[in-house]
């Protein structure tokens, strides 16, 4: 079977909310029932099919085609499958993942991996802010789960993400790992201003060091043991991550005018 | 009986070792040391969970409460102590026990958990650095007091017997000799005249009595000693026994080992009986 393919007939004016198109949504439908089903379209509502060409038929792999930056909460609780957006997203992308793979081969807009519960979210491009954040009035942020981005991302990375995975190969805008709970960010590019703000607990795992707040306080260098476990975790997503080999870290502890307890690696460029 | 698997790492193999030996000390017997442990195998730097030499205990107790009770208490006072050491699943049971999930607070707040692939770890900042340690381990169900004895002509003789037995028996998995060196002197049978005493001496193989009780030697026979297997299976100890004996049988006719036996209690002492002619027939008792 082929995958279940919804291309662009043309670009939107206005945003789409997607969050009706999952693998687990649509795998009883035909294609004349997804063809009706009405998505949020600006302020009215538009069918499926009148946005999309609808090809194939195996709904665990569903395809976005052409996709565009106005598709937003493309994968929205999805509990199974996999979703290959081909293209842009738009906002909340992966909101709320609960289990199965999002691959993303363009950029995306701000919140991609909101409330994340599980599962794997790929970006190949760029991200906007607070990835992995908790959507407006949560007090909690990604809460599983494992978020790849081989560009770059946002401000606000991991605002208040309370479990999981989140692995940069770019750079990262300002207030990374700010207000996290627990959890790890990886970041292999540079990062902006006020790293760890009022972060409590969790692991910024980072190979430059940022320009550091007063309350992040340095702990001096340290072999840690338990890196060899997180580095071969990394291996199995095919990433800049898997190259790492040097337990070898300087140690910053903070917020600790947040009385927290997060740590921010910085590591060595020779094991 | 319950039984569970720990592997314990460090910086290398010795104090690996230092660590095993501590926390496997004083283990002998569940009747009085509440649990039987011994080094299973050493672990290359493959097998383990963070590359570093290691070591797998295996650990049997008589029930799931004081097993979880001796395993927390020796992980606190040999594994946390012991410098470099690392301590991790070393199987997945049926039910999981703590490994370090209190031991965390001895951290007093600066510990710290990751959630690795699923499984928990806790590190713990102690003075040579930090001690990382798995939250749980593997749980199941396991058999206990396998045994068989050696008959020789000579203390030497039978406890040369029991060391070839005892060194092939090692590269058996999943069994442990929970006893000094793997041997046992002093095989007990069930009861005593003394009303305290469960076990006492067993009298019918002790070499000094044949005289004065209803002894079980012949008049060859000097010395006694009896190996005892803990096994996370009935087929594993099985293994361990075949190849123990058959170790012992190719020491020849001159070694002094003029008979192997096994004590059965009179069948008083649980449900597994293992047949020593059907183990070693490869036969299923």
């Amino acid at each position: 079977m082929n995958a279940l393919t919804l291309t662009l007939k043309q670009a939107p004016a206005y945003t789409v909310n997607c969050s009706g198109l999952t693998p687990n949504l649509l795998a009883s439908k035909s294609v004349a029932e997804i063809a009706d089903i009405q998505l949020n379209y600006g302020n009215s509502l538009v069918s499926v099919g009148e946005l999309f060409e609808i090809t194939g038929s195996d709904a665990q792999h569903l395809v976005f085609k052409n996709a565009s930056d106005k598709l937003d909460y493309i994968g929205a609780n999805m509990t199974s499958g996999k979703i290959t957006v081909a293209g842009n997203a738009g906002a909340y992308l992966g909101f709320n993942l609960k289990n199965g793979e999002i691959h993303c081969q363009g950029n995306t807009e701000a919140f991609a991996a909101c409330n994340m519960v599980s599962g794997l979210l790929r970006i190949d491009g760029n991200t906007g802010d607070f990835l992995g954040a908790g959507s407006e009035g949560l007090r909690k942020g990604m809460r599983g789960g494992t978020v790849i981005v081989k560009g770059n991302a946002g401000d606000r990375v991991g605002d208040q993400m309370r479990r999981g995975l989140i692995l940069i190969e770019g750079n990262v805008g300002d207030y990374c790992g700010s207000r996290m709970i627990a959890g790890t960010i990886g970041v292999l590019g540079n990062l902006g201003a006020y790293t760890a703000f009022n972060m409590h607990r969790g692991t910024l795992l980072l190979k430059s060091l940022p320009k550091l707040h007063a309350t992040i306080q340095d702990c001096g260098s340290h072999t840690l043991p338990f890196l060899s476990l997180l580095f071969k975790s990394f291996a199995q997503y095919n990433t800049q991550f898997s190259t790492l080999n040097t337990q070898r870290v300087q140690r910053f502890v903070g917020d600790a005018a947040y009385k927290g307890n997060g740590e921010v690696l910085i590591l060595a460029t020779k094991g | 009986m319950r039984g569970t698997r720990v592997i314990i790492t460090a910086q290398n193999l010795k104090w690996a070792y230092h660590a095993a030996n501590a926390m496997t000390g004083f283990a002998t017997s569940v009747i009085g040391c509440g649990v039987e442990a011994g080094i299973e195998r050493e672990l290359p730097t493959d097998e383990t969970p963070d590359g570093r030499p290691g070591v797998s205990i295996l650990m049997f107790a008589m029930g799931s409460k004081v097993l979880m009770q001796q395993l927390e208490t020796r992980m606190g006072q040999c594994i946390l102590t012991c410098p470099t050491a690392a301590a991790f699943a070393g199987i997945e049971g049926e039910d999981k026990i703590n490994l370090g999930k209190n031991l965390r607070y001895f951290g007093d707040g600066f510990q710290t958990s990751k959630l690795i692939d699923g499984r928990r770890y806790w590190r713990i900042p102690v003075m040579d650095g930090e001690f990382l340690t798995e939250e749980t381990t593997g749980m199941m169900r396991a058999i206990g007091g396998g045994n068989f004895l050696i008959l020789a002509t000579s203390q030497p003789a039978a406890l040369a017997a029991a060391e070839t037995a005892i060194e092939a028996m090692k590269q058996v998995p999943n069994v442990i000799m929970p006893f000094p060196g793997g041997v046992v002197r002093s095989g007990s049978k069930v009861g005593s005249k003394y009303k305290t005493m469960f076990a006492s001496t067993n009298d019918a193989f002790c070499p000094t009595l044949k005289g004065a009780t209803n002894t079980e030697l012949s008049p060859e026979i000097e010395s006694v000693m009896e190996i005892v297997i803990d096994g996370l299976t009935f087929e594993d100890i099985a293994l361990s026994m075949k190849v123990g004996i058959e170790a012992i049988c190719n020491l020849g006719a001159n070694s002094g080992v003029k008979r192997i036996s096994a004590g059965n209690y009179g069948g008083k002492l649980g449900p597994h009986l293992f047949k020593l002619h059907d183990i070693l027939n490869g036969n299923k008792s």
